[in-house]
């Protein structure tokens, strides 16, 4: 299955992107090309929402955290929204979860950061 | 002889293809369904290794798989064929230094391989002048049917 990566960023400045579809070594190209591209907008403050991710490698983690470290550059923030078990377990294997913000829902994520602000 | 054989181009829109296939053998091999995620992101990520290390090296030589089911175990090996030149036998890295992207803090952490070591039952890395052999198994619940 293809990946189809979209994005809209709501009133309060957040980027959300939607992917859907298998995050691997084809098709991360895709999503690594939508990050850099949003960064180059200005759009610093990114959620990509995982919920309708089938499958995800360590492509798919280094495209993620290569986000991160670009958003961060600019004093930005790359947060996950993820609640299936089968994609958190690569992020607890790999140490990541301490690395992401990962929430249940695009909602409590837009919460969370009034909350910070 | 492997119970399957699987060889196919280094290029990465086969190694999809390669987990369908590693993962319906597994199913058959009886490997219970609850560890067939783990299976195939295994897989996945030593063949997206493997794929990363010939187009670095090699293009045009195949990637290999063989698939063995046996004395109620699923075994895969992977192999490559990028000479191995650590005198430590470490396995060669296949993304370039600068690859900003693989980069997690001060050094380049193979995420693939982390990956592997945490979902395969039994790992066994095996560098040699010939090339990499990663060969993963996990438990098979019932005498191979394949």
């Amino acid at each position: 299955m293809d990946l189809k990566v979209n994005d809209y960023t709501t009133d309060e400045g957040l980027t959300v992107i939607n992917v859907e579809g298998e995050i691997d070594v084809y098709t991360a190209p895709k999503l690594r090309e939508k990050l850099i591209d949003l960064v180059n907008k200005g759009k610093f403050h990114l959620l990509v929402d995982m919920e309708k991710v089938e499958f995800l490698d360590s492509t798919g983690l280094g495209v993620l955290v290569g986000g991160l470290k670009r958003v961060r550059a600019h004093d930005g923030s790359l947060e996950l929204v993820c609640t299936q078990e089968r994609i958190l377990k690569i992020f607890r294997i790999t140490g990541l979860t301490k690395v992401f913000g990962i929430h249940d829902s695009i909602a409590e994520a837009e919460e969370k950061r009034k909350g910070a602000k | 002889m492997a119970t399957v054989e699987l060889s196919f181009s280094a290029l990465p829109v086969h190694v999809r293809t390669a987990r369908l296939i590693v993962t319906a053998v597994a199913r058959r091999s009886g490997v219970a369904e609850a560890l067939l995620d783990e299976v195939r992101l295994a897989v996945g990520e030593a063949c997206s290794r493997a794929v990363e290390a010939h187009r670095l090296h090699c293009p045009d030589e195949p990637v290999r798989l063989e698939l063995n089911a046996a004395d109620r175990r699923f075994e895969v090996i992977v192999s490559d064929t990028v000479p191995g030149d650590d005198p430590a036998g470490g396995i060669p890295p296949v993304h370039a230094a600068e690859d900003f992207e693989f980069a997690l803090g001060d050094g380049t952490a193979d995420l693939g391989l982390a990956v592997i070591a945490g979902l395969a039952d039994h790992v066994d890395i095996e560098t040699t002048p010939k090339g990499v052999q990663i060969r993963m198994s996990w438990p098979a619940e019932a005498e191979a049917s394949v």
